[in-house]
């Protein structure tokens, strides 16, 4: 079965779970006089439900053809292994770890980091000149973000 | 001449200056949008204390930052707005092939031609439409809506119909997560505390359009820096041949575009969404594929036409009093901190405001022009930058994005994990601006639909309200139509292959 099936199987299971919770559970503690009222907060949900599990099923049947002159992904799946996958696979581990440290080690550790890690991964290796644009962007966008536009970003870990 | 002679003053005119380049430079970083940079700029406004000059400058202000919104879009896919996503469609396509600067020529004209349209457009029709404006219920703005969402899932093309569909959907059931729009109710947060506001526009923007084709940079290294040895990339001009293309495009979509701003609650999206479906839909077969592909009408119709919708907000703002959508709303709260107070009498009693608001539009449409062409060369440099250095500040952007609007760490997993599942997307050829749209549209959708429920006591209001009925038929049409010619199609095909 091609990928595009299988993600409609994914979303079809999805949409059955969505709409067992609005059809079976979320109604339930509804109150008395809610009940009374042409429109539940469930209704939406069920209608949305419904449309997703009919459309679902008719990609998982192959209900409509695709015409063969579609064009294809410019990257082809079935040879990831071709393509820089470790890498993209990292970068989004930096992500993640961006996310996690960006309270606990301040906003321009954290950034200055990722930057310079990211770069270093793509195969930067002038380190110095990439340290210095890191902090120093990390440091101008701090400075935009926090003193000129007044969102809140704490810059260093415990202050 | 009453506005003309405010509009016209030193101090005025630096108001509008400065308004559009505050507007644009900060309308660039993804997650500000003209909401939140207006908001930001209203201590300023209230400082200065003449209305008229404090006006002026939130004006410019927000027209420099739909401006900055589309430069983003154009340029690293990442629409900080939703009036911007419709330009990435083939603003960006456009940047990968190396015409950046073409790409940001047409955005500026287009931008400058609709708001310009859409302020004539104000000054002849204010009166008269805010009446009409009145007219559209909740049953007609949730047929819109769903007119909206039927031409987008019809952007792409045979064969994609229910795909497009299936993400439209996708986008209105994850609308639903967090707090109902009819009784406040917490639904679909499992117990998440963080999910309680539903995800976040920006989050899903970001994990839609910039995370994937950051993956993509990294995964084929060829696609990277495709401005780089470019002589194109510094090409301004548009040929002739360009410019009688996009012409009547941006006519049809600066009136269209209007005339949907003016109804409240629509706004710039719907108009920009609509614009584009729009132009596709009535393009000849051969330009209908260019679509999505880097096509110069594809950019030019939602650029004029989320401008001249924004012109077309102001008047049920200027002249009811009644905001059309969030930013005239922050707009109207400005007003009426300084003293004045929108509405039937504005025209009356402060002509100076009404009038000099006008002026300050087209002044401000020109001045965006005027500044941001010679700059268009280097602003489109950002594309030669190393990948080494371009990657990792989209991605850092991407999370800034995500981060300032929500304040909140975990906006960025979710983020992560959104942008993971939309590069999967993405390899099975599934469109995932309709799941985007949906997700925008959903909860406006389901306001109107629950209203229009209420009002009708259940699913009359669909026969009692012809509009309703003609708009909804509309809609069964834009998503049945294409599938039918498709299967004709292939008969046809099929039929002259067996030899009938």
């Amino acid at each position: 079965m091609a990928l595009d099936r299988w993600i409609a199987l994914i979303i079809l299971l999805i949409c059955i779970t969505y709409g067992y919770t609005a059809f079976f559970t979320m109604d339930a503690g509804m109150p008395p006089f809610m009940r009374r009222s042409p429109i539940w907060p469930s209704t939406f949900p069920k209608t949305l439900a419904v449309l997703g599990i009919i459309i679902s099923l008719s990609i998982v049947f192959g209900m409509e053809k695709s015409d063969a002159n579609i064009k294809e992904g410019d990257i082809n799946y079935r040879k990831l292994g071709q393509y820089k996958i470790g890498q993209a696979f990292l970068l989004l581990l930096f992500m993640v770890a961006y996310a996690l440290f960006l309270r606990p080690m301040g906003f321009l550790a954290s950034t200055t980091a990722f930057l310079m890690f990211s770069g270093a991964l793509l195969g930067e290796r002038k380190l110095l000149r990439l340290l210095l644009i890191s902090g120093l962007s990390s440091g101008i966008i701090w400075y935009l973000v926090q003193e000129v536009l007044g969102i809140f970003l704490r810059p260093f870990p415990f202050f | 001449m009453i506005g003309l002679g405010t509009a016209f003053s030193v101090t005025n005119l630096l108001m509008v200056i400065g308004g559009c380049l505050v507007g644009t430079f900060i309308g660039m970083l993804p997650g500000l949008g003209p909401m939140s940079i207006i908001a930001i700029m209203i201590p300023v406004a209230i400082t200065i204390g003449d209305p008229s000059a404090a006006l002026i400058l939130l004006a410019g202000v927000y027209y420099g930052a739909i401006f900055g919104g589309s430069t983003s879009s154009i340029l690293i896919n990442a629409p900080g707005v939703a009036s911007t996503v419709a330009t990435s469609f083939d603003g960006y396509p456009l940047a990968r092939q190396g015409k950046a600067g073409k790409a940001l020529t047409v955005a500026a004209i287009s931008s400058f031609s609709g708001g310009t349209i859409g302020a004539v457009l104000l000054m002849i029709f204010a009166p008269a439409l805010a009446t009409v404006a009145l007219l559209f219920h909740s049953a007609e703005y949730f047929a819109l809506m769903v007119v909206g969402l039927s031409a987008i899932s019809t952007f792409a093309g045979s064969g994609q119909v229910s795909k497009a569909l299936l993400m439209t959907v996708l986008g209105l059931i994850m609308a639903t997560v967090g707090e109902g729009a009819l009784y406040n109710l917490p639904r679909f947060t499992m117990g998440i505390m963080d999910l309680q506001s539903g995800f976040g526009f920006i989050t899903l923007a970001m994990a839609m359009f910039a995370l994937p084709e950051a993956i993509y940079l990294v995964l084929d290294p060829s696609r990277s820096n495709p401005g780089e040895g470019n002589a194109e990339i510094k090409e301004l001009s548009i040929t002739r041949r360009e410019a009688r293309s996009i012409v009547p495009v941006i006519g049809r979509q600066s009136i269209q575009g209007f005339f949907i701003g003016v109804l409240p609650g629509a706004g710039a999206t719907i108009a920009s969404f609509l614009g584009y479906a729009v132009e596709r839909n009535i393009a000849p077969k051969e330009e209908q594929n260019q679509f999505g592909q880097g096509s110069i009408k594809g950019l030019a119709a939602p650029e004029s036409a989320n401008n001249a919708a924004c012109t077309g907000s102001f008047v049920p703002l200027l002249t009811l009093g009644i905001p059309g959508s969030g930013t005239t709303a922050i707009l109207l709260g400005a007003l009426i901190a300084l003293n004045v107070s929108p509405g039937p009498r504005l025209m009356v009693d402060q002509p100076e405001i009404f009038w000099s608001v006008i002026v300050s539009m087209y002044l401000g449409n020109l001045i965006l022009l005027v500044l941001n062409l010679p700059l268009i060369p280097y602003i489109a440099k950002i594309l030669t930058v190393p990948r080494t250095y371009l990657i990792p500040f989209i991605l850092f952007f991407t999370l800034m994005g995500a981060y300032i609007g929500q304040n909140n760490a975990t906006e960025l997993l979710i983020l992560v994990g959104f942008g993971v599942c939309a590069t999967i997307l993405r390899f099975a050829d599934y469109p995932l601006a309709p799941l985007l749209i949906g997700f925008i549209l959903g909860s406006m959708l389901e306001d109107n639909f629950s209203r229009s429920m209420q009002l009708y006591d259940g699913f009359g209001f669909i026969l009692q309200r012809p509009m309703t009925l003609g708009l909804l038929t509309l809609a069964l049409i834009l998503v049945v139509l294409p599938t039918y010619r498709a299967h004709r199609a292939r008969s046809r095909a099929k039929g002259l292959a067996d030899g009938d």
